[in-house]
């Protein structure tokens, strides 16, 4: 038996469910309502702004010290490319998970180093992008899409960087050979955790950008 | 973690550790539980001087014993200390001191995030509160109603404190949420199915659901205002494309959840009590299960009751009015079940009996004028009226006050092992019973004549007077019953702890152990086979339940004491407390980034150290 | 308690090649709905657009609710896991889309006020 199983029969729980793993659930339903809030503010504001710069249409809107016309804000490309790699990160460490479980160190060190980098670069593309957009005239409280946009966004984004930090020092952890297979369950809850943030992007994505 | 999963710290103390260092680094449940309850009622006891300095103004019109912008805060600050720094934390008190006990297990799942939730309660209790020394109380209603919470119209510190401090609060409850929940989930003894849990256990654990599904929406709701508020947006802001109704709707998704996480724990306290003391079984316990759970859930779809006087058009209206009417039908299962279990009871008329049935007199009351707010037509006529404030203290204070009251009594001897004294525990009841029912009743009427809440006086002339003065008298008579429970609790705290295990013949798992009970509770993890297991060993003994003996503890790994949870809860304090320097950046910048150090700090060496 | 660990272990435990085979099904479904989104304003010529104008939220929603389905079941190994944690993710999400609803009508999110 392992020891894992050893500890398990030790301590079991009345559901057979580790209780970290249980509380990432409890945390991530919790989370979902966070999001909606955001999501709710978004969508209630969606058409009502007052000027400029909007997402999807040309606009009138205060640029450089003068109102004129503005180009709808959005670069679906590069955000496209972004939630691409956000969806490959998910699948980076799910395979980090595998070979934390099999205790294949290179596998998981190698995979969780690129789920890390996927998520620098999601959040690198972000800060880009929001530079960009307040480059042309975006900033936070230009108008009701810019706040509920950047809230929105601002707030996957900051449960992003929680994630790479998280990861990252499992990261750190594993590289010196601190995740076993009976410690992979670790790996597995800030994975779940991981996963959360990809799904909210999966809805953010085609709500905010993808839909008119 | 530890170097070994089964390297654990050997034996437990043989009897507990003293010293405020203990009590600083604890993880005990039980202790915690004291911890929140000596906490909690020191802010009742500052919220009902709130509300006696109000009554005071209030007792005669054109008063000046404060003025109108004291009487402001006030108001706001009565409302928010008695909901989240008295009733929630009270009931938490009773949560975190039996719902281990009561599904036969010995601690929490998180012990060290337990104590977390605790100082991050005391720090958010203490950092809204700071707010007086400044003379700058929130001052905006415990419901913030945009815009006047916007910068332009309050401009001062007030409702930065009462967000922040809204906001670190927020923490607390969530984590002791995550906490509760996993621990009902997974922690049961063996043959402890779902529906043979105590009834408090449940309704506990569904509020416990409430709290994770409707704190995120305020929180929120508090960011969006706080951009609003120095950030330049105008989420709330008409101006700028905003609606300020839109705060009503997202606090009120929070604040009727929030009543149900206010008044649930009581019921469950109630079905208790009363099966106990009428010698009994709850009447109905998968009705009261599952009416309960309905409650909750309905809970989510009734929100814009309180917004039936913002124009949301007759569809939003008569949508909400039937889901406000439907819920009443749960609610009066619970009700009629009650009746059901003392019906033909053997009744033991002890005080925790007295203010159980008080409870559920108090809370019909209530409920019968919370179901004429549910007529839109009619609530235009009670809403911002006294009608109003009637209706709210009768559920908050005759149903979630009287019901913690009750606990209070039922379980002080397991908690600290004595005794309440039965005398002064009745004189309590009727001057607290009494002095409530002088205070609110008249309330109704006041109201439905039209007296307008939140007003610091009111001229003479408009038939107030009297109602108002009659009313003052029933608040001092409501101080007088606060200072005999004082003192009841004072007389038993010299008495020497030796109070029976089980002096009420109760039928849960908690009076199987010693009162108060050991730090790893159950010697023996005891197996359940019904929903009454202390009743079922009962009658297997003949009658009688022998005094449990202390047992060594010996082979028991209890989890360790930490101050990293305080520390991090410093943390928290910190990076939330330092939004109210936003103006001052440079400042503001370093403060948070401070609090940052600590709270990463904090959570990396709690997450580093070994549990046990 | 140990032959549940033996089932679990018998179980068809998702491989390495499954994940991949996801990850392509997700990456997929991301240029679906990209592609939706330029049919229905038109980058994919005019008479494109009429037919996918009126069908874009829907699609949308139907192809990110696979994509959602598809991370949760098998990289949050939902689909292998004991209900209990289907139904901690289902409900709050259930409460959350009726929000989200309630405050969309509420609000009346179609009615465009200011710059179109």
């Amino acid at each position: 038996m392992s020891v894992a199983a050893a500890h398990a029969l030790e301590h079991p729980t009345s559901t057979g469910i580790d209780s970290k793993k249980v509380a990432i659930w409890t945390l991530i339903g919790s989370e979902c309502l966070l999001f909606a809030s955001l999501i709710s503010t978004y969508l209630v504001y969606k058409g009502k702004s007052l000027v400029g710069p909007l997402p999807h249409a040309e606009s009138q809107c205060m640029l450089h010290g003068k109102m004129q016309t503005c180009e709808p804000i959005f670069e679906i490309p590069l955000v496209t490319f972004g939630t691409a790699v956000l969806l490959f990160s998910s699948f980076f460490v799910v395979l980090a998970l595998y070979g934390a479980q099999k205790g294949n160190r290179k596998m998981l060190v190698g995979w969780l180093s690129m789920t890390v980098l996927c998520g620098l670069f999601f959040i690198g593309m972000q800060v880009y992008e929001f530079s960009h957009f307040y480059h042309k005239g975006l900033g936070y409280s230009t108008n009701l899409f810019s706040s509920t946009f950047y809230t929105l966004t601002g707030f996957h984004g900051s449960h992003v960087t929680v994630g790479v930090i998280w990861l990252s020092t499992l990261l750190y952890r594993a590289s010196r050979g601190k995740v076993p297979p009976e410690k992979a369950l670790n790996l597995e809850i800030a994975a779940l955790y991981w996963h959360f943030v990809d799904v909210v992007w999966i809805v953010i994505f085609p709500v905010v950008y993808l839909m008119r | 973690m530890a170097t070994s999963v089964l390297d654990h710290a050997p034996g437990t103390h043989a009897q507990a550790p003293t010293g405020i260092w203990s009590w600083i680094t604890t993880v005990d449940h039980k202790r915690i539980g004291i911890l929140y309850g000596a906490t909690a009622f020191l802010f009742f006891l500052i919220g009902g001087l709130e509300a006696l300095f109000m009554r005071i103004q209030l007792m005669k019109p054109d008063n000046t014993f404060v003025s109108a912008e004291t009487f402001n805060a006030l108001f706001t600050m009565h409302g928010t200390t008695m909901i989240f720094l008295g009733v929630m934390p009270l009931s938490a008190m009773f949560f975190n001191f039996f719902i281990p006990l009561q599904i036969g297990a010995r601690d929490v799942a998180f012990p060290r995030l337990n104590a977390f939730s605790y100082w991050v309660f005391l720090a958010g209790g203490l950092f809204i509160n700071f707010s007086w020394l400044l003379n700058a109380a929130p001052n905006a209603g415990w419901f913030g109603y945009a815009n006047l919470t916007s910068n332009q119209y309050s401009p001062g510190l007030n409702t930065d404190f009462w967000v922040l401090g809204l906001q670190i609060l927020g923490v607390a409850s969530m984590a002791a949420a995550i906490n509760f929940f996993v621990t009902v989930v997974n922690l049961r003894a063996p043959g402890m199915k779902m529906l043979r849990m105590p009834m408090f256990t449940w309704m506990s654990f569904i509020t416990q659901i409430l709290l994770l599904l409707a704190f995120p929406v305020i929180t929120i709701a508090l960011v969006l205002l706080m951009m609003d508020r120095h950030f330049g947006t105008h989420f709330f802001i008409p101006d700028g494309g905003g609606d300020p109704v839109l705060w009503q709707h997202l606090f009120w998704i929070f604040g009727h959840p929030e009543v149900y996480i206010l008044i649930l724990p009581a019921f469950g306290i109630v079905s208790e009590v009363l099966p106990v003391f009428s010698r009994k079984p709850l009447f109905g316990y998968t009705a009261m299960v599952f009416s309960g759970a309905f409650i909750a859930f309905l809970g989510f779809g009734v929100w814009s009751h309180h917004m039936f006087a913002t124009g949301m058009g007759p569809f939003a209206d008569s949508f909400f009015a039937l889901s406000t009417m439907l819920i009443a039908i749960p609610t009066g299962v619970k009700i009629f079940n009650w009746i059901g279990t003392i019906w033909g009871g053997s009744l033991q008329m002890k005080t925790p009996l007295y203010f159980a049935l008080g409870m559920v007199a108090m809370f019909i009351i209530g409920g019968l004028s919370g179901v004429m707010h549910s007529s839109p037509p009619a609530d235009l006529q009670q809403t911002d009226t006294y009608f109003v404030v009637a209706h709210f203290h009768y559920v908050l204070f005759g149903g979630s006050i009287f019901g913690l009251t009750a606990g209070a009594y039922y379980w002080f001897p397991k908690m600290f092992g004595r005794m309440l004294d039965e005398t002064i525990g009745k004189w309590h009841f009727w001057l607290m019973f009494i002095g409530f029912n002088v205070t609110f009743f008249p309330m109704h009427f006041l109201g439905l004549n039209g007296m307008p809440r939140r007003i610091y006086t009111y001229p003479a002339g408009l038939n107030f007077e009297f109602w108002n003065q009659v009313q003052t008298w029933g608040s001092l008579l409501l101080g007088v019953s606060m200072l005999v429970f004082v003192y009841n609790i004072w007389k038993a705290a010299r008495k020497p702890a030796n109070a029976p295990a089980d002096p009420w013949r109760g039928a849960t798992l908690e009076w199987l152990i010693p009162s108060p009970p050991q730090e790893f509770n159950f010697g023996t993890v005891p197996a359940v086979g019904s929903s009454t297991p202390a009743w079922d060993l009962r009658r297997a003994n003949g009658g009688a339940l022998p005094e449990p003996k202390p047992e060594s503890g010996a082979g028991i790994h209890m989890p360790r004491p930490s101050y990293w949870p305080a520390v991090t809860a410093i943390g928290v304090l910190v990076v939330i407390g330092s939004v109210l320097f936003t103006h001052a950046f440079h400042q503001w910048f370093f403060i948070t980034l401070t609090g940052a150090a600590i709270l990463i700090y904090g959570i990396y060496r709690w997450a580093f150290e070994p549990a046990f | 308690m140990d032959s549940h660990l033996h089932a679990h272990a018998e179980h068809a435990h998702p491989t390495p090649a499954l994940y991949l085979r996801i990850a392509l099904i997700l990456f997929v479904l991301t240029a679906l709905e990209v592609l939706t989104f330029e049919a229905g304003r038109g980058g994919l010529g005019a008479s494109v657009r009429p037919i996918f104008e009126p069908i874009t939220v829907v699609l949308l929603i139907v192809l990110s609710a696979a994509k959602f389905a598809l991370v949760a079941m098998f990289y949050m190994h939902l689909k292998q896991d004991p209900k209990m944690l289907s139904n901690l993710f289902v409900f709050p999400i259930l409460i959350a889309a009726g929000i989200i609803g309630g405050l969309i009508v509420l609000l009346q999110y179609w009615r465009v006020v200011g710059v179109k």
